[in-house]
């Protein structure tokens, strides 16, 4: 194992002054990054509509268009219905806002960058987590409309099952490094792309891809997103909700993907490390600590935004699924695949502590993983230079000529 | 997946009267009363994004499951029927646009043949080639949207608006032709009220040039998707005789393996002369008159389209005449009445037209494909669960200004 | 079959129903009897030859002249491809005519339309009830001698007057 790096709080300043910088620092990145995706989200959907999105406020390819929302949003009349439990509908936008803003007070960034560090991070940001399903529910319940209870009860009913296996997917990683700390087990991940965790050993590998369609399910993201299905509910649980109330729904949404995003970073994709082994070798440098510190944070945050397209991404093509396929997925599928990566990943550190085969391991995990990625970015390359002949879906999934040869008559 | 079977037992669980039953009693009947479900009545609609329109479904459920679903129609009521009555034969040709306002060509089509027809008019061959040409693009339009919108019910945005690029060309073409991207009424008793400009037809062939291919992309992206086949496939199922039975035609009648398509059966125009092939459902993922069944149908009727218009402008040189019979100033067919019904984007759409003899119709029936194919939704979405429903309603894909006309 | 042949037919089988035929015109159609109606569309059905599967259309026709309210049946052959129609008439002032739900699920809601259009009322209709009107909606619009209301429920219709043949 790599030698962790001294672990040094933030800054040194007064505690209260201190505390309030953080905080203030802290508020301000994750409401920027919410504001943010969602001018983000609307720009990614929009591209691959085959539209602009926004384009005017503010300049630039409409970068203020979410700043110019929250304002109108925050000026519109807060509506409640005449039959809503009027205390519980004003609360439930703040019962969902709060865990999702609260978990990142343990989300490192860096070395450096934690907030706070305390020794059971993992389980601690994904009780945080859970929380925001109350104010789903509490949201959907108390606006007394029928569309409304039918999303929280959906929610419910997802965040129960998915939060099973996404427990079972985060235990693996937590199994293999033998820490409850994300710091601990990002810092493991140092000195190369084959440490990853996610290309440590083939159930670390599945278990990734087990955490990450648990938490698309976990934060109700498409093609998970049926607590707020417009097609059939109108729009779920906040129907009946307008103005700030609305937002803060949204804001919780956003600034779930990120944590969801930095979490598959942290503990599966390397934490703040680059694929090159250079932060780690930095960290290692006296004299290029704070480097290291600034270099991982940028590159954790690009890590997590790549996630974070990678959710946009699915909720743009894919279409949505039913509840009980949904149920099934997670009762059928996920759980017993996430119960054998548990078990093989305790297996697996018994039977290959290291050396030679562990290592041969990693490394084909590697190029399957990366080669795979690095693969399909050069098709897209390849035909973004080709924009003549356009991308077409058939490029990216050769496989559907299958189906094609069966249809011909 | 949930078993279909078990969850019905579940749906129609007899609840134990609260009052008879002594909670206390720590046997299985007192477990029993503990959980007490209601039946629930859902209004799906009038203002419902998946609705399509003004359609309002009072949903009968429990929990998930829907026990019944009943539409209510209504809600665009103009009584064009009775408006038909007090127009003349030309004027109401714009009143058929408003119909199925996503196949403004066909419907002015079906009127115009139905009045020609009882009029005893002949109409130049090229003013049916050209109205061949436009009733096959606008099928591909309509069924574009019909694409777009079933995406959008089951929760796939980007289809929707690939569906809406390609038809926006499509509406230029028309715009091109008749000035209007809606409500044309282009095609008229008689013809069509012009000829089509100079280098239409080049442009027409370099939309299908580039329209072609991308009808893959759209199997690639929406109709192969295991997540849009698992929700389609063997949801809504309509066995071929309940379909013919109930009246259904279109995409929804051959989507159930019936080989119907007036195109073939009573062909008018120069739809004798196409080669072109009647596309059923082949129940390839599911069931035979599943949803995607239905789906496909319209995707592989937009490639037979595309045919057709090809052929039409291969032929259309040779074609005799102008674009417009010779007409009096004011139509007065003799006394009669005839029906007549051409096969519409969604089906069936049916003139029945009684003249007196006078410059204003007697009657005016219109025989919407829509109207008809609705009336099946109370049979066929019940026993299935919440979300079946939108994907139900949109692979009968109606458009409610032919519902209510 | 050829519209003569049809009405041949059916005239050989129902003498007595089929009153009168007319299948050269431009829409060939038979008149059938109110009170053997359901017995002919049955025989219409389920007849090989005929095999008249499929319901095009209900059409309701108001002649107030005669004091008629005619329903037309608009029928087609999947099997064979042919087409013919049948009227059953109802006097005006008692309008009452076999609903034939039960021979073609189809007709259900074209019934329920020609009731609600203009108040043919159709025996055995399993819910016969107003179904693009308002349930509350007063007359029967597409009868000739329909006065158009000048308000409903407060919301005021129209301000033209009630024109006999109008707009030329």
């Amino acid at each position: 194992m790599v030698p962790a790096p001294d672990y040094i709080p933030l800054i040194n300043l007064p505690r209260p002054i201190e505390a309030v910088a953080v905080i203030a620092v802290y508020l301000g990145f994750v409401s920027v990054v919410a504001m943010f995706f969602i001018w983000w989200e609307r720009k990614v959907s929009a591209h691959m509509q085959s539209r602009l999105g926004p384009m005017r406020v503010g300049g630039w390819h409409g970068w203020s268009q979410s700043l110019a929302d929250g304002l109108k949003l925050l000026s519109k009349e807060d509506l409640i219905p005449d039959e809503a439990d009027r205390p519980l509908f004003r609360i439930a936008p703040y019962l969902a806002f709060v865990p999702a803003f609260a978990a990142f007070a343990v989300l490192p960034f860096s070395a450096k960058f934690a907030f706070v560090d305390v020794s059971i991070t993992v389980v601690l940001i994904f009780g945080i987590l859970a929380l925001e399903v109350l104010g789903v529910i509490l949201g959907g319940w108390a606006s007394n409309s029928k569309w409304s209870l039918y999303g929280a009860m959906r929610e419910a009913c997802q965040i129960v099952s998915y939060e099973i296996p996404l427990g079972l997917a985060v235990l693996t990683p937590v199994l293999t490094v033998g820490s409850l700390s994300l710091v601990d087990i990002s810092i493991d991940q140092g000195g190369g792309i084959h440490r990853w965790l996610a290309f440590r050993n083939p159930f670390l590998f599945v278990s990734f891809g087990v955490f990450f369609i648990a938490s698309l399910a976990a934060n109700k993201r498409a093609p998970f997103d049926l607590p707020e299905s417009e097609s059939e509910l109108v729009a779920g649980f906040h129907t009946e909700y307008s103005g700030m109330r609305f937002a803060m729904f949204f804001f919780a949404e956003y600034a779930a993907m990120f944590l969801i995003g930095g979490l598959a970073a942290l503990l599966y994709l390397g934490g703040w490390y680059d694929p090159f082994g250079i932060v780690l070798h930095m960290e290692h440098t006296p004299s290029l600590v704070w480097w290291a510190a600034l270099a991982g944070a940028g590159i954790f945050v690009v890590k997590a935004f790549t996630m974070v397209f990678v959710q946009m991404w699915l909720r743009w093509t894919l279409p949505r699924l039913r509840i009980d396929q949904v149920l099934y997925m997670c009762v059928k599928v996920l759980l017993p695949l996430a119960c054998v990566n548990l078990l093989g990943v305790a297996l697996w550190a018994w039977l290959f502590p290291g050396g030679a085969a562990q290592l041969a391991v990693q490394i084909v995990l590697t190029v399957i993983g990366a080669g795979g990625a690095g693969a399909f970015l050069a098709i897209l390359v390849w035909a973004m230079f080709f924009r003549g002949r356009g991308i077409t879906v058939s490029m990216l999934k050769p496989w559907t000529n299958l189906l094609h040869r069966t249809e011909s008559k | 997946m949930l078993d279909r079977d078990e969850s019905r037992t579940t749906a129609s669980l007899i609840i134990p009267d609260p009052v008879d039953v002594d909670v206390t009693r720590d046997d299985a009947a007192g477990v029993d009363s503990d959980v007490m479900t209601e039946e629930m009545l859902v209004n799906m609609g009038p203002q419902h994004p998946s609705t399509h329109g003004v359609l309002r479904v009072v949903l009968r459920t429990d929990g998930e499951m829907v026990l019944e679903a009943t539409p209510h129609v209504g809600y665009l009521h103009r009584c064009a029927e009775k408006i038909g009555e007090n127009l003349q034969y030309f004027q109401f040709i714009p009143y058929t646009d408003r119909m199925d306002y996503l196949a403004g060509m066909n419907n002015n089509l079906a009127f115009a043949l139905a009045v020609e027809k009882l009029a005893g008019l002949e109409v130049p061959e090229r003013a049916q080639y050209i109205r061949v040409i436009f009733a096959e693009m606008n099928r591909i339009a309509s069924h574009l949207v019909s694409m777009g919108t079933y995406g959008l019910d089951l929760g796939a945005f980007t289809p929707f608006l690939y569906a809406f690029r390609e038809r926006e060309l499509i509406l230029d073409l028309f715009e091109a032709a008749c000035g209007a991207r809606l409500t044309y009424s282009y095609i008229t008793v008689g013809g069509v009220t012009d000829d089509i400009p100079a280098g239409w037809l080049e442009r027409c062939v370099e939309f299908l040039d580039y329209f072609e291919p991308k009808i893959k992309e759209y199997n690639d992206l929406l109709s192969y998707n295991h997540i849009f086949i698992k929700r389609t496939a063997n949801v809504g199922v309509i066995p071929p005789d309940r379909a013919i039975a109930w009246g259904l035609s279109g995409p929804v009648l051959r989507g159930s393996g019936v080989a119907w398509d007036l195109r073939k059966a009573t062909p008018d125009l120069v739809y004798g002369r196409m080669d072109f092939e009647v596309c059923t459902g082949k129940g390839r993922m599911g069931a035979v008159g599943d949803c995607w069944d239905r789906y496909f149908v319209r995707i592989e009727e937009m490639e037979q389209s595309v045919r057709i218009v090809r052929q039409c402008i291969d032929q259309i040189g040779g074609a005799a005449g102008g674009h417009k019979a010779k007409m009096p100033k004011i139509l007065k067919p003799p006394a009669g009445e005839t029906y007549y019904g051409i096969e519409n984007p969604r089906g069936e759409l049916g003139f029945l037209v009684i003249s007196d003899g006078t410059a204003v119709p007697y009657r005016v029936k219109a025989r919407g494909p829509s109207f008809c194919n609705l009336a099946i939704l109370n049979e066929v979405a019940t026993d299935c669960l919440l979300a079946d429903v939108p994907a139900i309603v949109g692979s009968i894909d109606v458009v409610m200004g032919e519902v209510d006309r | 079959m050829t519209p003569e042949q049809i009405s041949r037919r059916l005239q050989d089988r129902f003498a007595d129903a089929v009153r009168a035929a007319d299948a050269s015109g431009l829409h060939p159609h038979a008149v059938v009897e109110p009170g053997r109606w359901v017995e002919v569309a049955r025989f219409l059905r389920d007849d090989a030859d005929l095999a008249m599967d499929f319901l095009r259309s209900i059409s309701g026709v108001d002649y107030p002249e005669d004091g008629k309210l005619v329903s037309v049946y608009d029928l087609i052959s999947t099997r064979h491809g042919h087409a013919f129609a049948i009227k059953v008439e109802a006097p005006r002032d008692n309008p009452h005519t076999p609903s034939v739900c039960d021979v073609w699920p189809a007709a259900d809601w074209h019934e329920r339309e020609a009731f609600d259009l203009l108040g043919i009322v159709y025996d055995g209709h399993p819910r016969l009830t107003r179904i693009l009107l308002p349930d509350d909606w007063a007359g029967y619009p597409l009868r000739k001698d329909y006065e158009f209301p000048r308000e409903y429920h407060g919301i005021p219709c129209s301000t033209e007057t009630n024109q006999e043949r109008p707009l030329h």
